[in-house]
């Protein structure tokens, strides 16, 4: 199969808020730049981030980067690296002022100031009392970005490729990266994309799991595309579960409702939070949230007929301020929960969010990974000409756990840092390393697996079971027999997925073909979840282990690698010295 | 109905959209009203999807009121799916 080629300084795979960011950083600089997305870059799922970009202008009181940073670690559970969230705290401001001079459209206070909101987890002075730091738009933070950035990337006459979906990372015999290959949806080919630079922003995985707030598109395209080329998978055990999904729809009710003062109450009326983080409450970190939820429900104090859920009250604050601070919330209340919030609590459940993990970099957005050279072993060796940013990387800020305005503040600086380090990669090495010529031979033989596939399995069943299977025995609460019950599921599942079959052999169009391709992505993101889990015998962060309830950071304060290769994991430290703060020493996590 | 598989896949994939709540509301009118969609309706189903992922949902949970009549009988289904 003859596979026509095209060239560019550089490829970004993904147009969400990542992607535009560094995308338009590129553009700017005077190179060549392809933006690939499964969708129209304005519907990427970054339009769905309500709460804000977490920031310290300190614009409603006294603010700190240093508390900030304080704030990122601790929510870490001190498994975030240190050197790169003081790296993020420190640039978010700048990176805020950038936007409202692209003409972010950002709710203002009187004075002229950008507002800021509470948020679960951000506090001043070092987890003395709530502070006001998230940047928002309402509750359209993230569709604000996504229309500001992409308005922006059009002015720099960035080249997109809508309805193109990447489909493997190119890599020479050096393991230097030096592109994708891609199927146009529209006619069914594919095609060579030469880069001398490639950039991943595809978001995250979330779509592994039956109870998800995620789009349909966040399928891990970016993990099943590396961990395919040998780069390995950091931290895919940590996903965060949003306190707030409505109950049965997975619908996400943004943090924001309690940062605007409404709270959660278990089926005897309680405020529970107030038990389990008296400082904060309700606006102690997600992962606080969402255990609570999760030990009321397991304790009995669920409320509803099945005694699954909690209830999130917010009558008390009016219909004017949940019209005007929270607009979408009561249309999302009577859509999918079918009450109104003006009047009843809405049913809530902790519900998949957000993938803590990811393709490994480091602060730059470059992708590393361990190697072995010139009689020495490095944990971090930077691949030649692959970035990430955003949700698919794992830099890694979030560590165990993901504060609410921080995914936003992420892909930002890390948008903005990824392009930055591909512009002095490319002025350093200006030259095109040639294509090996068998580019395309793994994307072909995929292919061509899927196209002559009889007697295979379907692509709807499978996916089903893997979402399953990672929700029955990967969820908030862990047990050690479930897990390992669940990595030998998820591995049968893993070769079920290698032989899928699709019946419609049409070209164009044909999204059945996608689906299956997409399929070969979340099979990768599931299975290094599950069997990350499963080896990591201690709590922290975003879940509860039944057998090792405390974190610990004598054996565990590591980060972890799958490799496809093998099904195998390795570990690498965590990054404790920061940039030019002091580093922030692990303590016992209480708000 | 008389689109062709490839037409009605490129509708489907058109379903896919940043924001979950569109994306269950989408599914939720397909699989109601797939048979419908021809002529006029098609027409406005299409110009529908080609809002933006906010602009669709204030009209699909009625926190606006759509401005074109044209467009008035497919809001409604979007409404009650």
């Amino acid at each position: 199969m003859a596979v026509a080629r095209r060239s560019f300084d550089a490829v970004v795979v993904g147009a969400g808020g990542a992607g535009l960011r560094a995308a338009l950083q590129l553009s700017e600089a005077g190179l060549s730049v392809a933006v690939l997305s499964k969708v129209f870059p304005t519907r990427s799922h970054t339009v769905a981030a309500q709460g804000g970009i977490g920031a310290a202008l300190g614009n409603m009181g006294e603010d700190s980067w240093l508390w900030h940073m304080y704030d990122t670690v601790k929510g870490s559970d001190w498994l975030g690296d240190q050197d790169a969230i003081e790296f993020m705290v420190r640039e978010a401001p700048k990176l805020v002022y950038e936007l409202e001079h692209f003409g972010m459209p950002f709710d203002r206070n009187e004075n002229g100031t950008v507002y800021q909101r509470p948020f679960g987890g951000h506090s001043q002075n070092f987890g003395e009392r709530p502070v006001q730091r998230s940047c928002c738009a309402a509750d359209r933070t993230g569709h604000a970005m996504l229309h500001t950035l992409y308005q922006r990337n059009v002015r720099a006459r960035t080249q997109f490729f809508v309805e193109w979906m990447a489909l493997d990372l190119l890599r020479d015999a050096s393991g230097q990266v030096l592109g994708v290959t891609a199927l146009e949806m529209e006619t069914g080919e594919v095609m060579v994309l030469h880069a001398r630079a490639t950039l991943f922003a595809t978001g995250g995985a979330g779509r592994i799991f039956s109870s998800t707030t995620n789009a349909y598109i966040c399928t891990g395209d970016g993990l099943g595309m590396a961990a395919r080329a040998g780069i390995p998978l950091e931290d895919m055990e940590f996903w965060q579960f949003h306190p707030t999904g409505v109950a049965g729809a997975g619908v996400l009710i943004t943090e924001g409702v309690r940062g605007e003062g409404g709270y959660l109450l278990n089926k005897g009326g309680e405020r529970f939070m107030e038990r389990y983080a008296p400082n904060l409450k309700d606006l102690a970190s997600r992962d606080v949230v969402s255990r609570a939820m999760a030990t009321e429900i397991k304790e009995g104090r669920g409320a509803g007929p099945r005694g699954d859920y909690l209830l999130l009250k917010l009558d008390h604050l009016g219909p004017e301020v949940i019209e005007k601070r929270l607009p979408g919330i009561r249309e999302i209340a009577k859509k999918f929960a079918d009450i109104d919030p003006v009047k009843d609590p809405i049913p809530v459940v902790p519900t998949v969010h957000y993938m803590m993990g990811g393709i490994p970099t480091n602060y730059r957005g470059e992708v590393v990974v361990p190697a072995f050279s010139n009689g020495r072993s490095d944990p971090e060796a930077v691949v030649p000409g692959f970035y990430a940013a955003g949700e698919c990387a794992c830099a890694s800020v979030h560590g165990a756990n993901r504060l609410g305005t921080n995914s936003l503040t992420d892909l930002l600086v890390f948008g903005k840092a990824a392009a930055e380090s591909i512009i002095k990669f490319l002025q350093e090495n200006p030259g095109r390393k040639d294509l090996p010529k068998d580019a395309a031979e793994r994307t072909e033989a995929r292919l061509a697996r899927l196209d002559g596939q009889t007697n295979g399995e379907s692509v709807a069943e499978v996916g089903m079971e893997i979402r399953r299977t990672m929700q029955a025995h990967c969820g908030v609460f862990r047990f050690p027999d479930m897990l390992a019950k669940g990595v030998k599921k998820i591995r049968e599942i893993a070769d079920r997925a290698s032989r899928t079959q699709v019946k419609d052999k049409s070209r164009v169009f044909n999204t059945a073909r996608i689906e299956a391709l997409e399929l070969d992505n979340l099979i990768e993101a599931a299975r290094a979840s599950m069997v990350s889990a499963e080896a990591r015998r201690e709590s922290r962060g975003a879940h509860d282990r039944a057998d090792h309830h405390s974190r610990d950071d004598s054996n565990w304060l590591k980060h972890t690698l799958w490799y496809k290769d093998g099904d195998r994991l390795e570990y690498k430290p965590v990054h404790m010295k920061p940039l030019t703060a002091r580093t922030i020493e692990p303590k016992v996590r209480t708000y | 109905m008389n689109m062709t598989n490839a037409e009605m896949n490129r509708l489907r994939w058109s379903c896919r959209r940043g924001l979950l709540e569109n994306e269950l509301v989408l599914e939720r009118f397909l699989h109601a009203h797939a048979a419908l969609l021809e002529g006029e309706r098609l027409a406005a189903f299409k110009t529908l999807l080609g809002y933006g992922d906010d602009e669709l949902w204030d009209l699909v949970s009625g926190r606006r009121e759509c401005g074109d009549p044209a467009l008035g009988e497919v809001v409604r289904l979007l409404r009650n799916c």
